[in-house]
C-alpha cells in the first residue's frame, strides 16, 4: 500500500498508547462522522507534565496513525510543549500524509488540545469555553449533534495541504 | 503469504483466450478497418464479428445496434447526453435513480447546466427502485429514464422489466447502465424492454478500455465524438480493434459459461454473506439477499471504518473495496448507502467483496478466519464502540435505518 509513508504504516499497524484513562484529568473529543474520523484523547497530568496520554479513534489508517503519533509526541511533554503540537508537526513526524487526508484525518493535535483545555478549565487555569465548534469551520454545534450542520467538510471548496 | 483477490468490480484479470484473440491485432493485423487495401480486411472482418458476439450477449436484434466505446463511463455519458439532446424539441426532463454510477450522476449534472431538469427516484433499504415512483416522476416533458440494472456497490438487481412497461406506455426512451450485469447474469434487451444499454468488457474478463452502448434501432442519439464515419457515424475515431476483439471474445465466452459461472459465484458469495454475520456481531449485509449479483457480497461493519479494515485485510493478503469517506478521494460516504437510509456512521464501515471465476470456497474460509481479529482490533480502538459497550442495553439502534 504505497499510498502511505512507512512511518504512517508503522503507526497504523502498531498503534502506541491506545486506550482510555479512567478518571482522566482531561478529555478531548473531536470529529465528524460525515467525513469519517472521530478521536477521543485522555490525559493524566502531574507537575505540569502529561504523565499519560491515551486515545480511541474511529477512522481510516491516517487517523489511527495520527492519533498514535500525537500520543507519542505528547507523552512526557509539559502542557506548554504539548500545546505546540500542530497538524503540520504531526504530519511532518509521520513523513507526510496524502493530500486528501491532511485536512480530514489530521485531528489528533486538536483532540489533544481539547483535552488540555478541559484539564485547564477543570483546574481553573482557563476560562471555560463550553461552545463545541466544528473542526472544519467556525460553526457552533449543539452538544447533542455529532454532525456539523454546515455539512463540513463536504461544503469546503478546497482541501489545502501544506 | 496467501493472496486472495476479492475486488473484481475494481478490476478483473483478462482471460487467456481473450488475450490470445487480441494479440494478432496488436501485431500483424494492425490495419485500419476503413482502409480499402488488404491491410483493412482482417480488422474489418474481426470488428464485425466482435459486434455480432457483443449483440448476441444481450439478445440485440441486430449487430448494427452496438456502438463500441472506450468505457462504461463513456457509454453512460453517451446515453444520457446523446439520447436527451436528440430529443431537445420534445422536452428537457430526465429521470434517474438515487443510486446511479457517477458517470450517470455527473452526466445529468452536465445536462442540468444546459437547462435540463432532473428527477431522482428514491430507493428502499434494500436498494430497489419502486416502478410506481418512476411513473410518478415522469412528466409530459420527460425525454429519458436512466436506471441501472444492478448496483455495483450493493449488488441489488432492479426490476427493469416492470419499469419498462411504464416507459413503453408513456413512450419515453429508457436507458440502463448494465455494466455490472452484462456477462455476469443473463441480460436480454427485449425481455428487459429497454431502449439503450451500457456494457463494459472488464467485468466479464475482457480488456479494460473495451465497452459498448447498445441503442435499439429507431432510437435517435446524438454523437459525443464528431469526426469520421466509424461506428455508423455515431462514434468517430479510429477503433481500438484489439480491445473490441477482446470484448467480443469475452462476450462469446461469457454467454457460453453464464449459467456455470453464476451458480459457482452464487455459492461462494453465499458462504461469505452467511458466514461473516455469523462470525462477527453487528455486521449488516447491504443490498438484497436474493435479487443480487452472483459474486457480490457487501457489508457494513458497525463501529469501525472501512479503510482500516481494507488495510488490515491487505496486510493479510486479501484485496477488497470500501465505500467509506476515507477510501473515496471525494471524502464523502457512499451516496448509495446514504440513499438506502444508512446513516453516515454505519456507511463508514462499508466493505465490498466481489468474487471472480478464479476464486474458490477456500478463499472465503480464509477471509472468515482473518476478519474477526481485524474487526476486534479496530473496535478495541473505536470510541464509538466503547460508547456502545458502556451504553445501557436495549436502546441501541438497528444499523442506523
Amino acid at each position: 500500500m504505497p499510498v502511505y509513508s512507512e512511518k504512517v504504516m508503522d503507526h497504523f499497524m502498531h498503534p502506541r498508547n491506545v486506550g482510555e484513562i479512567e478518571n482522566a484529568d482531561g478529555v478531548g473529543e473531536v470529529g465528524n462522522p460525515v467525513c469519517g474520523d472521530m478521536m477521543t484523547f485522555y490525559i493524566k497530568v502531574k507537575d505540569n507534565r502529561l504523565e499519560d496520554v491515551k486515545y480511541k479513534t474511529f477512522g481510516c489508517g491516517a487517523a489511527i496513525a495520527v492519533s498514535s503519533m500525537v500520543s507519542e509526541m505528547a507523552k512526557g511533554a509539559t502542557i506548554e510543549e504539548a500545546q505546540k503540537i500542530t497538524p503540520e508537526s504531526v504530519a511532518k513526524m509521520l513523513e507526510g500524509l496524502p493530500k486528501q487526508k491532511f485536512h480530514c484525518s489530521n485531528l489528533g493535535a486538536q483532540a489533544l488540545n481539547k483535552a488540555i483545555d478541559d484539564y485547564l478549565a477543570k483546574t481553573g487555569k482557563l476560562k471555560a469555553d463550553p461552545a463545541k465548534c466544528c473542526p472544519f469551520c467556525d460553526h457552533e454545534d449543539s452538544e447533542n449533534d455529532p454532525v456539523c450542520q454546515q455539512g463540513c467538510p463536504v461544503n469546503q471548496p478546497e482541501i489545502k495541504s501544506p | 503469504m496467501t493472496h486472495v483477490y476479492l475486488d473484481h468490480s475494481a478490476a478483473a484479470p483478462l482471460l487467456p483466450e481473450v488475450r490470445e484473440a487480441m494479440t494478432p491485432y496488436l501485431d500483424r493485423d494492425f490495419g485500419n478497418p476503413l482502409s480499402l487495401h488488404d491491410w483493412g480486411d482482417a480488422p474489418r472482418d474481426a470488428l464485425e464479428e466482435a459486434r455480432a458476439q457483443t449483440a448476441a450477449l444481450i439478445g440485440a436484434g441486430s449487430p448494427e445496434e452496438i456502438i463500441f466505446t472506450s468505457s462504461g463511463t463513456e457509454s453512460n455519458n453517451f446515453a444520457v447526453k446523446g439520447l436527451s439532446l436528440a430529443q431537445q424539441k420534445k422536452g428537457k426532463h430526465i429521470v434517474i435513480s438515487a443510486i446511479e454510477h457517477f458517470s450517470v450522476m455527473n452526466s445529468v449534472k452536465f445536462m442540468q447546466n444546459l437547462g435540463y431538469e432532473i428527477s431522482e427516484v428514491p430507493v428502499d433499504k434494500n436498494g430497489f427502485v419502486d416502478p410506481e415512483d418512476v411513473k410518478k416522476a415522469i412528466r409530459p416533458d420527460t425525454v429519458l429514464v436512466s436506471i441501472m440494472h444492478a448496483n455495483g456497490e450493493v449488488g441489488t438487481i432492479q426490476p427493469l422489466a416492470e419499469i419498462s412497461k411504464i416507459t413503453k406506455e408513456k413512450k419515453i426512451v429508457f436507458h440502463t447502465d448494465a455494466v455490472a450485469t452484462c456477462g455476469t447474469i443473463p441480460v436480454n434487451v427485449k425481455e428487459l424492454g429497454v431502449d439503450a444499454l451500457s456494457l463494459a468488457g472488464n467485468p466479464f474478463y475482457g480488456p479494460k478500455g473495451s465497452a459498448a452502448l447498445w441503442v435499439r434501432r429507431g432510437v435517435r442519439i446524438l454523437p459525443l465524438l464528431d469526426g469520421g464515419i466509424q461506428e455508423g457515424g455515431r462514434r468517430a475515431g479510429t477503433e481500438d480493434i484489439a480491445a473490441i476483439i477482446g470484448l467480443g471474445k469475452a462476450a462469446e465466452i461469457a454467454l457460453r459459461d453464464l449459467v456455470d459461472r453464476g451458480q459457482k459465484l452464487t455459492q461462494i458469495r453465499d458462504l461469505l454473506i452467511n458466514g461473516l454475520p455469523s462470525k462477527i456481531p453487528r455486521v449488516v449485509v447491504t443490498g438484497d439477499l436474493k435479487k443480487r449479483l452472483p459474486g457480490h457480497a457487501s457489508f457494513c461493519v458497525e463501529f469501525i471504518e472501512g479503510e482500516g479494515m481494507l488495510m488490515l485485510l491487505n496486510s493479510q493478503g486479501v484485496a477488497v473495496s470500501s465505500g467509506s469517506s476515507c477510501t473515496s478521494r471525494a471524502l464523502k460516504a457512499s451516496h448509495v448507502l446514504l440513499a438506502m437510509g444508512y446513516n453516515h456512521e454505519i456507511a463508514q464501515g462499508s466493505l465490498l467483496f466481489t468474487m471472480g471465476i478464479q476464486n474458490k470456497p477456500e478463499d472465503i474460509d480464509y477471509v472468515l478466519n482473518v476478519m474477526p481479529p481485524i474487526v476486534d482490533r479496530l473496535r478495541e480502538m473505536s470510541p464509538v464502540y466503547s460508547k456502545f459497550v458502556k451504553a445501557p442495553k436495549g436502546g441501541q439502534g438497528n444499523a442506523g435505518i
